[in-house]
């Protein structure tokens, strides 16, 4: 006697739902695991003798690559400190000392996260270059042979590009958790007798840690990944590790050693983004 | 309200204007004016001409143009297609596996671009998969960018979608393909359209990878803008400069009117 359940007739034989999530897996797998799982091996490759770790050891050591190791650091620190001393304060200008207009500038702020990052250092040659705004201005105006500003070629240029290109990427979470905020919270903390200042540290602040929180870690790794804003410097003193792999790989045709740099700076950049998502989760809660 | 004093605002308002206009909206207008500059030694360009632009959309800066407009264009629809997929398989699996897939499409943003380029190209340029040289390298590797976007942004629509509709269809008898196609995907149209602009204008400005793997006869916007810029030829990159931001915002003009047109209906 067959039980009630099988003599209902099934609606044909369905694929069970997990199924469907694996072409898409097998997709991701040939195009992006097993790339990536060759840049591991290829850094393992022992071409130049030394065993697995040869390239690991030459690369590690070289002087090169301990600059271009801390020059990524330092470059990718600052520009995070400095976006998100900007960005709060410009986000804080435009959400609760607005202005007629503020509602077009975070417009423009939106805009701006949809260029590519280079076009900042581009627009930066004409503004600081040699023979650029700022120092036309100082020879025409003081009558010296040349201007002051020859930073652009330095570190400090490639710094100034990154605050100026991800500070919108530090604002637009803060716009939205202050859009959140009770305007009330801050009539009451005023009526009581609190300064703007006060406010801000302990009212506005404490709402706003998580959003500065996962903005600024979020800043950090694509600074860690810039290469677009260090490549169009043209400055040949700044290297980062992206721009190390570059020369390594195609200027250099240096493969195995183009490998083994990419994968310091994966495992930075890997283990720095789930950082990120941890922390953007918190703040979504 | 913050700021009670009227003097206090003005005081925070210039600090603001004295922050913002030289950083933000100076770098606009500056690569505006050198695209039109035929010399610029001195505080401001001189000796205005449309020359640039003549030369932007002749030959090989034309070439470069239609070249980046097809990559972004294919590489969106396939990111598009590949992330919807994932975002919606996610959706009917365990919180674990949901978990993965979510990582595993996260990776190519996590790391870094060019590290994406040399992969790709290291396991692209041997049989049997050798599209070193080819248009498609460069597709795939912008796909595989831009992918991640796709999936995130089609992925927190599912989550707000509301059950009842499919849930209606499904006890009216509706198999699950159908409900997929008449009920899910038209709901999610205007996000698709939203993904689709993003996908194209991380495409469009792409870069990164792009220097690790272009073929000489695939040469995409912001490559030819790299390489006449580091000639010198400051005020043609400029010029096509602004012809990629005025092609990007176009596109995105245009997909955000088809969505304000979609979610009317």
């Amino acid at each position: 006697m067959p039980r009630a359940g099988a003599a209902l007739p099934r609606p044909g034989w369905r694929v069970p739902r997990p199924v469907w999530a694996l072409p898409p897996v097998a997709v991701l797998g040939l195009i992006l695991l097993h790339p990536l799982g060759l840049v591991v091996q290829q850094s393992l490759s022992p071409e130049r003798g030394g065993g697995a770790f040869g390239g690991y050891a030459e690369v590690l050591g070289s002087a090169a690559f301990r600059d271009a190791l801390g020059t990524t650091v330092w470059l990718a620190a600052g520009a995070t400190v400095g976006c998100l001393v900007l960005g709060f304060f410009l986000a804080l200008v435009i959400a609760f000392v607005p202005f007629p207009g503020a509602k077009a500038v975070a417009k423009f702020v939106d805009v701006f996260l949809s260029f590519p990052s280079f076009l900042v250092t581009l627009a930066l040659l004409f503004v600081y270059g040699t023979v650029g705004m700022a120092n036309g201005l100082w020879t025409g105006v003081t009558g010296a042979a040349e201007g002051p500003f020859h930073f652009l070629a330095t570190p400090w240029g490639v710094l100034l590009a990154e605050i100026t290109y991800f500070t919108p990427f530090v604002m637009r979470p803060l716009l939205a958790a202050f859009s959140q905020m009770e305007t009330a919270q801050l009539e009451a903390a005023s009526s009581l007798g609190a300064g703007p200042g006060r406010i801000v540290r302990q009212v506005i602040l404490p709402e706003a840690r998580p959003a500065l929180a996962a903005g600024g870690s979020l800043v950090l790794v694509m600074c860690l990944n810039e290469f677009g804003i260090v490549l169009f410097t043209g400055a040949k003193g700044v290297t980062t590790l992206p721009t190390l792999i570059y020369g390594k790989a195609i200027l250099e045709a240096d493969y195995p050693a183009a490998c083994v740099v990419a994968v310091v700076n994966i495992a930075i950049s890997v283990g720095l983004f789930g950082l990120y998502r941890v922390v953007s989760k918190r703040a979504g809660a | 309200m913050l700021v009670p004093s009227r003097a206090g605002r003005w005081v925070l308002w210039t600090v603001f204007a004295l922050l913002f206009l030289p950083l933000f909206a100076l770098p606009l207008l500056v690569v505006v004016a050198a695209s039109f500059a035929g010399h610029w030694s001195g505080a401001f360009p001189s000796d205005p001409t449309t020359a640039h632009y003549a030369a932007a959309v002749h030959g090989e800066s034309l070439q470069a143009l239609v070249t980046s407009l097809v990559t972004a264009v294919v590489a969106s629809l396939l990111a598009l297609a590949l992330g919807t997929w994932t975002a919606i398989a996610a959706a009917g699996l365990g919180k674990r596996a949901k978990r993965s897939l979510d990582a595993l499409l996260m990776l190519p943003v996590a790391v870094p671009s060019v590290v994406v380029g040399l992969a790709v190209l290291v396991a692209f340029s041997r049989p049997p998969l050798l599209l070193n040289g080819t248009s498609s390298i460069v597709i795939l590797a912008h796909t595989l960018l831009v992918t991640a976007f796709a999936h995130q942004s089609v992925a927190a629509a599912l989550a707000r979608l509301d059950p009842a509709y499919e849930q209606a269809a499904a006890s009216l008898g509706a198999r699950p393909s159908y409900v997929l196609w008449r009920v899910k995907l038209p709901l999610l149209l205007p996000s698709l359209t939203a993904a689709a602009g993003l996908c194209f204008a991380l495409s469009m400005g792409e870069l990164s990878a792009t220097m690790m793997l272009y073929p000489p006869d695939w040469v995409p916007l912001p490559v030819r803008i790299f390489t006449a810029t580091d000639r010198g030829s400051l005020f043609s990159g400029s010029a096509l400069a602004v012809v990629l931001m005025a092609a990007t915002l176009l596109v995105l003009l245009a997909v955000s009117r088809l969505r304000t047109r979609g979610s009317y209906r």
